[in-house]
């Protein structure tokens, strides 16, 4: 009977499923985040974070949940009120639709597309930008409008080396499947051929999903919640939601690009992913609980000035690699050079005030010297 | 085709599934939030004074010019995917021309690249 009805109606039914499983999946991991993180932080500032909901404060993100959808959801009279209301929808679909391609081994993902899953993953990644700044604009703040074209600037400026990460990994696999790409690791991770390449990612990872040091388009403290400052209630809870998954997001591809994916020895393949993923996590938590922010001048003049150069320079080193067919190890030899080259020159930028200054105060030290005599 | 035809589905039911969830969440907070609005609830935060002016006017140029920038280096990058594969497959097949075509290209784009330096496109203030 199902037979009769279409080829492609059991692949749906299935496919539905799978996907209904991811989402209660990645619901369920977001609020294993919020509670890692609030405890995470409150350790890491010599606090104890949440401890009163549950053993270990484990309650409190649902507790957070509950408390989101109960309270008031307002739409300000101002507001442009059609892009209000769609915008977060437009931001957590684009955090979901990345997920259908993302393997979390290569039985488990919903539907691998074996031809173009990296290329999809850039393409997608680059939607959600289109909700934030509709937020920024819909809410009619001036606080949403400056926080919604600084999370233009922002994320289109590293949405660049991203990509061109991809295609040096594109390059070196000579395939954009995922499942591929991390099959092709199982001697040597990426992260050993390509430590500027992972650099890069994560760095522009770090900044695509606002965490700090790259969170100055919602920074709290100036512009306190840029595009999401009108939002309350369950919009606001959208929000929240696919800011985490896509925390999630980074972590995993950082993983099966670079970190080797699921392979490991003793334990099963999904526990070795788990693993990984919540260690990149928590580098990424730790980042936020230690540097400041940047400022959104630093911010571009890194971007375009650091992070376009060098991911070009990565492209054209791997298809060298690849054209002239070199051993591997030349390719972290390459890379470290880069790396190396542009760590001397930022610090030299850095201290040039205090070389400065040390160079005058040994002058005025010398000057001194010759009067007294 | 199929292949294809099931990519393209499963891509569409995310959507679908997406949206779906996060409508059942605003069902959800519509039905059990609480509603007691106010004139002076529903007017725009501004620190707590009244807002003051027109909202979408005097944004900073510096966004406008960083946007024509993406759009150059997006463009570069919809021709390096395709060629990522192409180069190898066709220097396996004798021909090495796509790979010195890619290089000649980014070559232009490096010198794109220092001269907007130079001009100071990438500073937000000058």
């Amino acid at each position: 009977m199902i037979a009769s009805t279409g080829p492609y109606f059991q692949d749906a039914i299935s496919t539905l499923i799978s996907l209904l499983t991811l989402f209660s999946f990645l619901a369920v991991t977001v609020l294993s985040l919020v509670w890692l993180e609030r405890k995470a932080l409150g350790r890491l500032q010599l606090r104890l974070g949440p401890t009163r909901t549950g053993p270990f404060g484990l309650l409190q993100p649902i507790a957070d949940a509950v408390k989101l959808v109960l309270k008031e959801d307002i739409v300000p009279n101002e507001a442009e009120k059609v892009i209000f209301w769609v915008a977060p929808i437009i931001v957590v679909i684009s955090a979901f639709m990345l997920w259908v391609t993302i393997p979390l081994t290569p039985s488990i993902v919903v539907q691998n597309l074996e031809n173009m899953g990296l290329f999809y993953v850039g393409a997608v990644g680059v939607i959600g930008i289109l909700g934030l700044v509709l937020a920024g604009w819909g809410s009619a703040n001036k606080y949403g409008v400056i926080g919604g074209l600084r999370a233009a600037a922002q994320l289109i400026s590293y949405e660049i080396p991203l990509i061109m990460v991809f295609v040096s990994i594109a390059i070196v696999t000579q395939t954009f499947n995922l499942v591929e790409i991390v099959n092709l690791q199982s001697p040597v991770p990426f992260i050993l051929v390509l430590p500027l390449g992972f650099v890069l990612f994560f760095v522009s990872g770090l900044a695509e999903v606002g965490r700090t040091p790259f969170d100055i388009y919602f920074a709290e403290s100036e512009i306190v919640g840029g595009p999401f400052v009108e939002y309350s209630g369950a919009h606001w809870a959208v929000f929240f939601l696919s800011e985490y998954i896509n925390t999630f997001a980074i972590a995993t591809l950082t993983v099966l690009l670079f970190l080797g994916g699921w392979s490991g020895p003793f334990l099963p393949s999904i526990v070795w992913l788990l693993i990984k993923i919540y260690a990149v996590i928590l580098l990424i938590f730790w980042i936020r609980g230690t540097l400041p922010r940047l400022r959104i001048d630093q911010l571009m003049a890194f971007a375009w000035k650091v992070m376009v150069p060098l991911s070009f320079y990565l492209v054209v080193c791997c298809s060298i690699y690849v054209f002239y067919g070199l051993p591997w190890w030349a390719l972290t030899v390459m890379s470290i050079f880069g790396l190396g080259v542009v760590g001397v020159i930022i610090y030299q930028y850095i201290t040039a005030p205090a070389r400065k200054v040390a160079e005058v105060r040994e002058r005025l030290r010398l000057l001194q010297m010759s009067q007294e005599e | 085709m199929e292949t294809f035809v099931n990519d393209w589905m499963a891509v569409t039911l995310s959507v679908l599934v997406g949206a779906g969830a996060i409508l059942g969440l605003f069902i959800a907070s519509f039905v059990f939030s609480a509603k007691r609005k106010s004139k002076i609830k529903l007017t725009t935060y501004e620190c707590g004074i009244p807002s003051e002016g027109f909202t979408w006017a005097n944004i900073n140029f510096r966004f406008y010019i960083f946007g024509i920038l993406f759009l150059i280096f997006d463009v570069e990058a919809v021709f390096l995917f395709p060629w990522a594969l192409i180069f190898v497959e066709q220097n396996n097949l004798g021909n090495p021309l796509p790979f010195y075509a890619m290089m000649m290209f980014l070559l232009i784009l490096l010198f794109a690249i220092l001269y907007g330096w130079r001009k100071g496109v990438f500073e937000w203030q000058k």
